[in-house]
């Protein structure tokens, strides 16, 4: 027997400043105490050691900042979502703003499986304007990019081409080149730290990494998981299905 | 304001765990940086995971924050990744709240409480652009204190601590910032003529003003050389806990630290008077939290972190007066705050079944780990140690253990105690086989961890006169239990390597000449000793003789009674003669009960300073046998007069026994 399927949020969040030194792991500690000292109805699981119901999407890379986090949290009944963002954001540390709750339809797929592709902005280091754009036409004009990966202590060779699905220069910055960059997460994926590194120029570094969108494809259009601040409950009910 | 942080952002990306220092926790005071304020920066000579949760760091930092003339920030040691960039980019040791160069306050405080941490501070005073040596620092650099239980014997850090605070810290850390705000702005005031001041506050000790003979190996004498310094210094004991409810905003990492959960303080000071246990015999008389104050601070902890465990935190929680009441009312209070479900964790668990069933019955949220302290393998041992617990006391809190669904539980035990044969230490393994054999009934994958450590004697211990086992007699120790635990199922052996005990012996018990040691370890790079990973034996060995000491001198010579110890002139209110009395009762194998519950034998701790034991009951707990007065086979009360809760310390007649004080 299936036990009754019990009400699901998502909750997009903001992270910047001095808390992107926090791992993704300590994040979700923070939500975890955040959720209780708001007393919300917290779904746990089974067994000797039960946990709340928490699950969150692609981890983002300690130091990178995201305009666009999110985290579904299983409950035994559905709170109220008024000013639940507001209240989420003050019961947690300076730099991650709760931007919007939305209710999860049933039977709505997971961020695991729903994301396909994540827009970056991604700051490089250590040279010029005109070399980062002749690499990043080089990039777009190849057929092929491989890249080398240690993965459980092996080494395999992949193309990734595919993952990049789109790239755009925006010009210099104080230290550097602010590039704009939309890769794939699902069956070839790239993170930002290997897209520097295939960008092929030597020495170039990563500045300031931040993530401004996570993508869902749904019939073809893609759209994020939670858009814009705080929508009205009945409306998300419906886009999220 | 001066700030690192533009200069060390760029690096955290380059080190391993940045959120160590990135500050933000929930209750940090970040009180604004005006330099009219005198400034405290409460250092932890480790890492930030062990160093955040430091009770008294943070007892501190609240108490300074919270006066208007006065404001305090924390720092910890940067891991040896984030030190390399900062020593090549310049970039000194900083605080977490504003990120201020810790050269820049007027005090760095330190939290000594293990000898292992010791290069660590001198590395942090050189970070942070401070000489480490207290006759080189001029009138423009922080003052270097230390408190902690380490510093009972400051003397290896006598040329590098400009003070130090003994006991506890709560009264005398506004003494010093009286003193400091009165110099504030008299920069014309020789440091000497401050330091002087600071030495007049009772129970801190400048080391810089009390001048050391030797003869030989032994010191010969230690004394102030101006007469208006006292010639002895005696520890600080808060007669009620009631009166410092601290930390009162328990600070919540943003990373995961040791012991990461909200931590109650129940009682201060343990009178079971086991010899081995420094903590236990510096921080007496027991004083203990009113019950509906451990309630109040626990409820609103929990409610203000989110935490969803509290560890009610003492040297023996299950001695607290009435412990089953209190920890049923504090998760009943839980339950009817809606967070969710909530576990209470009692540190130190009592070795009877009346601990276990009490965690059995807590642990809702999760279970930790079962530990148990024996300590010792054989009834003789126990005895010479004074920890009582008879075997039976053992199996029956092992048979709780794994009837209440436990699948393994860990014994603690030492290695290396006075009069200790290979037959006591082999009793060791015959214990852990038992258990094992008692865990079988329950479950199949029953299992006993066994860990052995080391013993290191400690000032004002009964031991402190024992000389300490050699690194190779510990290693043949552990060696013989090895063997003998190898074809036992179920058992695992884990030691602590005899090396690093070695250095904590030489530490230990160490005298001024281990000053210039101690530096040069640290110069050769030796931090972090307390990771096995940086720990290196022979930094310490070629220290010792370059300055021509012996490991046989301060550690594994037997000290006299006639002779001066490098700390006589620092005093814990014990007599140094109960302390002798008390150690030849060990070598006779006799056991002395618990004086909460028994009459008082003028240890010292009480009468010296006017205060006594601070208890709700003087009933025994239930179940605990260990030198709790009562009649060893029947875990019931024992006959003795109650003393009212949350009396005020008045003036007792001396001597003052518990006992005495009319109900």
């Amino acid at each position: 027997m299936t036990p009754p399927r019990r009400p699901q949020i998502r909750i997009k969040f903001t992270k910047a400043g001095k808390v992107r030194f926090v791992s993704h792991r300590d994040v979700a500690r923070l939500f975890e105490r955040a959720l209780r000292k708001l007393r919300l109805p917290v779904a746990y699981s089974e067994g000797f050691s039960p946990r709340p119901k928490l699950s969150f999407g692609l981890a983002l890379s300690v130091s990178h900042e995201s305009d666009a986090e999110y985290l579904d949290v299983e409950l035994t009944e559905l709170p109220d979502l008024e000013g639940l963002p507001e209240a989420l954001t003050a019961a947690l540390p300076d730099g991650i703003t709760v931007v919007g709750v939305v209710a999860l339809a049933p039977g709505t797929a997971s961020l695991q499986q729903a994301i396909t592709s994540c827009t970056w902005r991604i700051e490089v280091l250590g040279a010029p304007t005109a070399d980062v754009t002749a690499a990043v036409a080089a990039m777009l004009a190849s057929s092929e990019l491989p890249l080398e990966r240690v993965r459980k202590g092996k080494t395999a060779v992949a193309d990734v081409r595919p993952a990049i699905l789109d790239v755009t220069i925006e010009g210099p910055t104080a230290h550097g080149v602010q590039l704009v960059a939309n890769l794939a997460t699902e069956s070839v994926s790239l993170r930002p730290s290997e897209f520097v590194t295939v960008l092929g120029i030597e020495g170039l570094t990563e500045g300031l990494v931040r993530r401004t969108h996570q993508w869902m494809t749904i019939d073809g259009a893609r759209q994020e998981p939670v858009s814009g601040p705080a929508p009205s409950i009945g409306h998300e009910l419906q886009r999220a299905s | 304001m001066t700030t690192v942080w533009p200069r060390l952002e760029p690096l955290l990306p380059r080190v391993q765990k940045p959120a160590r220092y990135i500050g933000g926790e929930d209750g940090a005071k970040a009180k604004f940086p005006d330099p009219a304020l005198v400034s405290w920066c409460f250092t932890y000579p480790d890492t930030y995971e062990v160093g955040l949760p430091n009770q008294g760091l943070q007892i501190l930092y609240e108490i300074v924050n919270e006066r208007p003339d006065a404001r305090a920030d924390r720092s910890y040691a940067p891991w040896v990744d984030l030190e390399e960039l900062m020593r090549a980019e310049g970039v000194p040791l900083f605080s977490v709240e504003h990120h201020t160069p810790c050269g820049e306050f007027d005090v760095l405080a330190f939290n000594l409480s293990a000898e292992l941490t010791y290069t660590n501070l001198l590395n942090c005073v050189d970070l942070a652009g401070v000489p480490v040596r207290t006759a080189d620092r001029e009138r423009h650099h922080p003052f270097v204190i230390a408190g902690g239980h380490c510093t009972y014997n400051p003397e290896p850090l006598a040329l590098h601590l400009d003070a130090v605070v003994l006991g506890d810290g709560e009264e005398v850390v506004g003494e010093i910032t009286d003193v400091l705000v009165a110099y504030k702005d008299r920069p014309e005031v020789p440091r000497s003529e401050i330091l002087a001041e600071l030495a007049r506050i009772e129970s801190v000790y400048v080391p810089s003003l009390y001048g050391v003979d030797y003869d030989g190996p032994c010191v010969a004498s230690v004394a102030p050389a101006d007469p208006s310094i006292p010639a002895e210094v005696e520890k600080r004991t808060l007669a009620d806990l009631g009166e410092w409810p601290y930390p009162k905003e328990q600070l919540v990492p943003l990373t995961e630290v040791v012991h990461d959960r909200l931590n109650v303080e129940v009682f201060r000071g343990c009178t079971r008077g086991c010899r081995f246990c420094q903590a236990g015999m510096i921080t007496r008389p027991v004083r203990e939290r009113p019950a509906d104050q451990v309630r109040t601070m626990v409820a609103n902890g929990l409610e203000r972190t989110g935490y969803d465990e509290v560890s009610l935190t003492s040297l023996s929680t299950a001695d607290f007066s009435d412990i089953q009441n209190v920890v049923t009312d504090i998760m009943d209070d839980g339950d009817d705050a809606g967070c969710g479900p909530v576990s209470v964790s009692l540190p130190s668990l009592r070795v009877d079944a009346f601990g276990v069933g009490i965690a059995a019955q807590l642990q809702r949220a999760k279970r930790s780990g079962l530990t148990f302290a024996p300590e010792a393998g054989s009834w003789r041992m126990r005895q010479i140690i004074n920890k009582l617990i008879r075997e039976e006391d053992l199996y029956q809190a092992v048979e709780a253990a794994f009837s209440e669904g436990w699948g393994r539980v860990k014994l603690y035990f030492l290695v290396g105690l006075p009069s200790e044969t290979d037959e006591d230490t082999l009793a060791i393994a015959e214990l852990a086989k038992n258990c094992v054999a008692i865990g079988k009934r329950h479950s199949n994958r029953a299992s006993v961890t066994v860990s052995v450590g080391g013993f290191v004697p400690k000032p004002f211990t009964p031991f402190q006169w024992f000389g300490q086992n050699t690194a190779e007699e510990l290693q043949r120790k552990v060696n013989l239990l090895r063997d003998a635990t190898r074809r036992m199922k179920g058992v695992q052996l884990k030691w602590h390597d005899p090396k690093a005990t070695l250095v904590e012996g030489i530490v230990s018990r160490g005298d001024r000449r281990l000053g210039p040691v101690i530096e040069q370890v640290w110069r050769n790079g030796g931090t972090f000793q307390e990771w096995s990973e940086h720990f290196d034996l022979d930094l310490w060995l070629a220290a010792m003789a370059d300055n021509g000491l012996t490991v046989e001198d301060y550690v594994y010579r037997h000290r006299t009674e006639a002779e001066v110890l490098p700390w006589d002139h620092i005093s814990a209110g014990l007599h140094k003669d109960f302390l002798w009395q008390d150690w030849q009762d060990a070598l006779a194998e006799v056991g002395l009960e618990d004086c909460r519950w028994t009459p008082c034998y003028d240890c010292g701790a009480c009468t010296g300073y006017g205060i006594e034991h601070v208890v709700a009951s003087a009933t025994p707990p239930a179940g605990g046998s260990q030198g709790t007065g009562q009649d060893l086979a029947s875990g019931g009360e024992v006959p003795v007069t109650l003393l009212p809760t949350r009396q005020a310390p008045a003036p007792v007649p001396a001597p003052a026994r518990r006992s005495g004080v009319p109900a």
